[in-house]
């Protein structure tokens, strides 16, 4: 069997599948939502589930249940985050509240309520309410089989309906104007986004827990837009990144008893972020740090050797190690034969640029000039030619 | 009935009244500068901070942990910052990613170390313990005037009051500089304030009031009174001044009524045991922001 090869349980290889596809779909539209700029509408949407458990939980007990009903609660969950979402929705258009306003109070009235439920059902039915705190910050331990496959499967029709979903979500939150002449309706596609970051917030409650599902939804779209420009391999990365801290978060968590699904989950995907932040190649701490020590190395150079095509001597010491280390000049600060010529190539390309910048006719190719970048690199061998002939011709006036 | 309720009633009653007072006053300027948020993460990585002071010091005392969850928010509104400017994220998506790793970890040390002996869960974390901030030593209202009663009195109570006090004085001290820099940075800037500086101070008294008042109640108050009051009192005037003097009055109402409603509304009910009354008080936060949202004379007003 596959679960043992890892020596893992069946039950444990089921959640991590599903806590991987939550995962997938929670990176996916998560993305989407960070690219409208609206990642934190989810914090109001998951803290807007508790009341919905709870008064499912009275609910199905009043009808004679047990109250536990996975679906029934996720149920509730859903209908009272729907209610939080509108609400939100409701304050930031018809008042003059901010968005981030709405969201920091639905988030918190809601929980508020949310907990004053929870202290009823303990009051009522002391004892059989156990397991409701587990949705504050999930629980994976002893969870049913049953509870375990609705979790693999929501997971997984939530990104079907992503993956569906991903066109019209890519186009609106790239350029919704566009979107619109293109037949969609901006605010349906960002109702449906909701929509989708609503189920996989139920859907995670009893994985993660409705105070950290959030972090899936925010944490994988942000470590992932630090390695592409582009909107969907944003959401794909994300969602890879998603699926291997859900997978990866449930496994570990099943190793030791005193590590919380959620939680780990959730420093998965921090340590994932951690890493893009500083490695990521073109957005990344290391890359800037890299770019700007390159950049400060071309302007010594430059710097360096338009003193020396004038004669001037090079006092500043990293000027000189720097083109000492080239063999430009010698150890007494004397050009070498290459300096020479490299101080040449460096003036002449200083007096093309001046000349580039005097020609009205030019100025979109001039307004490229930062003092480093080679004049070849802009214009055609021809347009150097030319600019040669008006040297020349003011040389010789 | 009198003597029951200065012992076990009041004492809670005026934390929760301080606890709110001290979080909606400054809740006034984060919610004008759009960083209404910021209450929200502070109260979720204040989680970490505690129980890092409760690992360093080892003592379950209040002013290690106050320090560790003091130093972690601190350490959030620079992380956020870093983020947010290192990897040009918004703001929104940076102060998500900052708030959720913290309380992460948090909610892991917290289940790695041997917290049992102290009272430190996240349960507690998050909706605090007002009713059990009772005065047994008092009598009756004459307690009021007994100094051996007096000083007895729940040490949450005079810290959440100093606490009050900082709060109101930062705000009334830097008043103009505060409303100038709120409403137009550009003008707060061609007038020589340090606009940046005095953001930063916003935050860091917003922290301490988060820290003070999380100590008393839980985090659910914080961040439903750094929002609630404000956001109701924007509904009612233009006016700076007054909108902080609503954001008081209903910040006060909502903790009296809402611990009066979670203590005795279940006995009026015939049931035996009280409901959670930080839970109630940003509950009844929320109702007084729906009245106002729908028929304050100002909810439609330009927006802030």
């Amino acid at each position: 069997m596959m679960g043992q090869m890892f020596g893992l349980g069946y039950n444990v290889i089921l959640v991590a599948t599903g806590a991987g596809l939550l995962g997938l779909a929670a990176g996916g539209i998560g993305a989407f939502l960070f690219l409208r700029k609206r990642s934190l509408v989810s914090d109001a949407i998951s803290h807007a589930t508790l009341p919905g458990v709870a008064l499912a939980f009275l609910v199905m007990v009043a009808l004679g249940g047990d109250g536990r009903n996975l679906i029934g609660l996720m149920g509730g969950a859903a209908l009272s985050s729907l209610a939080g979402l509108v609400i939100v929705h409701w304050l930031d258009r018809r008042t003059r509240l901010g968005e981030d306003a709405a969201i920091g109070a639905v988030l918190s009235v809601f929980f508020g309520f949310g907990i004053v439920l929870l202290t009823v059902i303990q009051t009522i039915g002391a004892g059989r309410q156990a397991g409701l705190e587990s949705f504050l910050l999930g629980s994976t331990a002893g969870m049913l089989r049953s509870d375990a496959i609705i979790i693999a499967v929501g997971g997984a029709l939530a990104l079907a309906a992503c993956a569906l979903l991903r066109r019209p979500m890519t186009l609106v939150s790239f350029d919704p104007e566009y979107a619109a002449t293109q037949g969609m309706r901006p605010a349906r596609i960002d109702m449906a986004m909701m929509a989708l970051a609503l189920a996989v917030t139920v859907v995670g409650l009893k994985v993660v827990g409705l105070i950290l599902i959030v972090a899936l939804l925010i944490l994988s779209p942000v470590a992932a837009r630090f390695w592409t420009e582009r909107s969907e391999v944003v959401a794909l990365l994300a969602g890879l990144i998603g699926g291997v801290s859900g997978a990866a978060g449930a496994v570990i968590s099943s190793l030791a008893p005193d590590l919380p699904t959620g939680p780990i989950i959730v420093l998965v995907a921090a340590a994932i972020f951690a890493v893009s932040l500083v490695l990521a190649p073109q957005r990344g701490v290391l890359a800037g740090v890299i770019a700007q020590f390159q950049f400060r190395r071309r302007v010594h150079r430059r710097q360096g050797l338009l003193a020396v095509a004038q004669g001037q001597p090079i006092y500043e010491p990293y000027t000189q190690r720097l083109l000492r280390q080239e063999g430009l000049i010698r150890r007494d600060g004397v050009a070498t034969s290459d300096g020479q010529a490299a101080a040449e190539r460096a003036a002449l390309d200083e007096r093309r640029w001046h000349m580039l910048r005097g020609l009205p006719e030019a100025a979109p190719m001039a307004a490229r000039y930062d003092g480093l970048t080679p004049i070849e690199t802009v214009l055609t061998a021809d347009q150097i030619a030319d600019l040669d002939r008006r040297l020349t011709a003011e040389g010789a006036a | 009935m009198g003597e029951e309720f200065v012992a076990l009633s009041l004492p809670p009653i005026l934390i929760g009244c301080l606890a709110a007072l001290a979080c909606a006053l400054p809740g006034n300027f984060l919610l004008l500068r759009r960083q209404a948020l910021i209450g929200d993460a502070i109260s979720h990585v204040v989680l970490p901070g505690i129980v890092l002071g409760f690992l360093v010091t080892g003592t379950s005392s209040t002013w290690p942990m106050m320090l560790g969850a003091a130093i972690a928010a601190v350490v959030a509104v620079v992380l956020i910052e870093t983020v947010r400017r290192v990897g040009r994220i918004e703001p929104g998506a940076a102060m998500g990613v900052v708030f959720t790793t913290l309380f992460a970890a948090g909610v892991l040390l917290l289940e790695q170390s041997d917290t049992s002996s102290v009272h430190l869960d996240v349960e507690h974390a998050l909706y605090g313990n007002l009713e059990s901030l009772i005065w047994l030593d008092a009598t009756g209202w004459s307690s009021l005037w007994d100094p051996v009663a007096l000083a007895w009195l729940p040490p949450e109570l005079t810290r959440m009051a100093v606490v009050l006090v900082i709060v109101a004085l930062f705000i009334a001290v830097l008043w103009r500089p505060l409303a100038i820099s709120t409403f137009d940075e550009g003008f707060a800037r061609s007038l020589g304030l340090p606009v940046s500086a005095l953001g930063l101070a916003l935050v860091i008294v917003s922290a301490i009031a988060a820290v003070a008042a999380f100590d008393a109640v839980g985090s659910i108050i914080v961040i439903a009174m750094f929002i609630c009051p404000p956001a109701a009192a924007r509904m009612m005037t233009d006016r700076l001044a007054v909108q902080v003097g609503w954001s008081m009055l209903f910040a006060v109402i909502s903790a009296v009524l809402g611990y009066v409603i979670a203590g005795y509304g279940p006995l009026w009910l015939g049931y035996a045991d009280a409901v959670s009354a930080a839970g109630m008080i940003a509950t009844i936060s929320g109702l007084i922001l729906g009245a106002a949202a729908l028929w304050g004379p100002k909810r439609r007003g330009a927006q802030s």
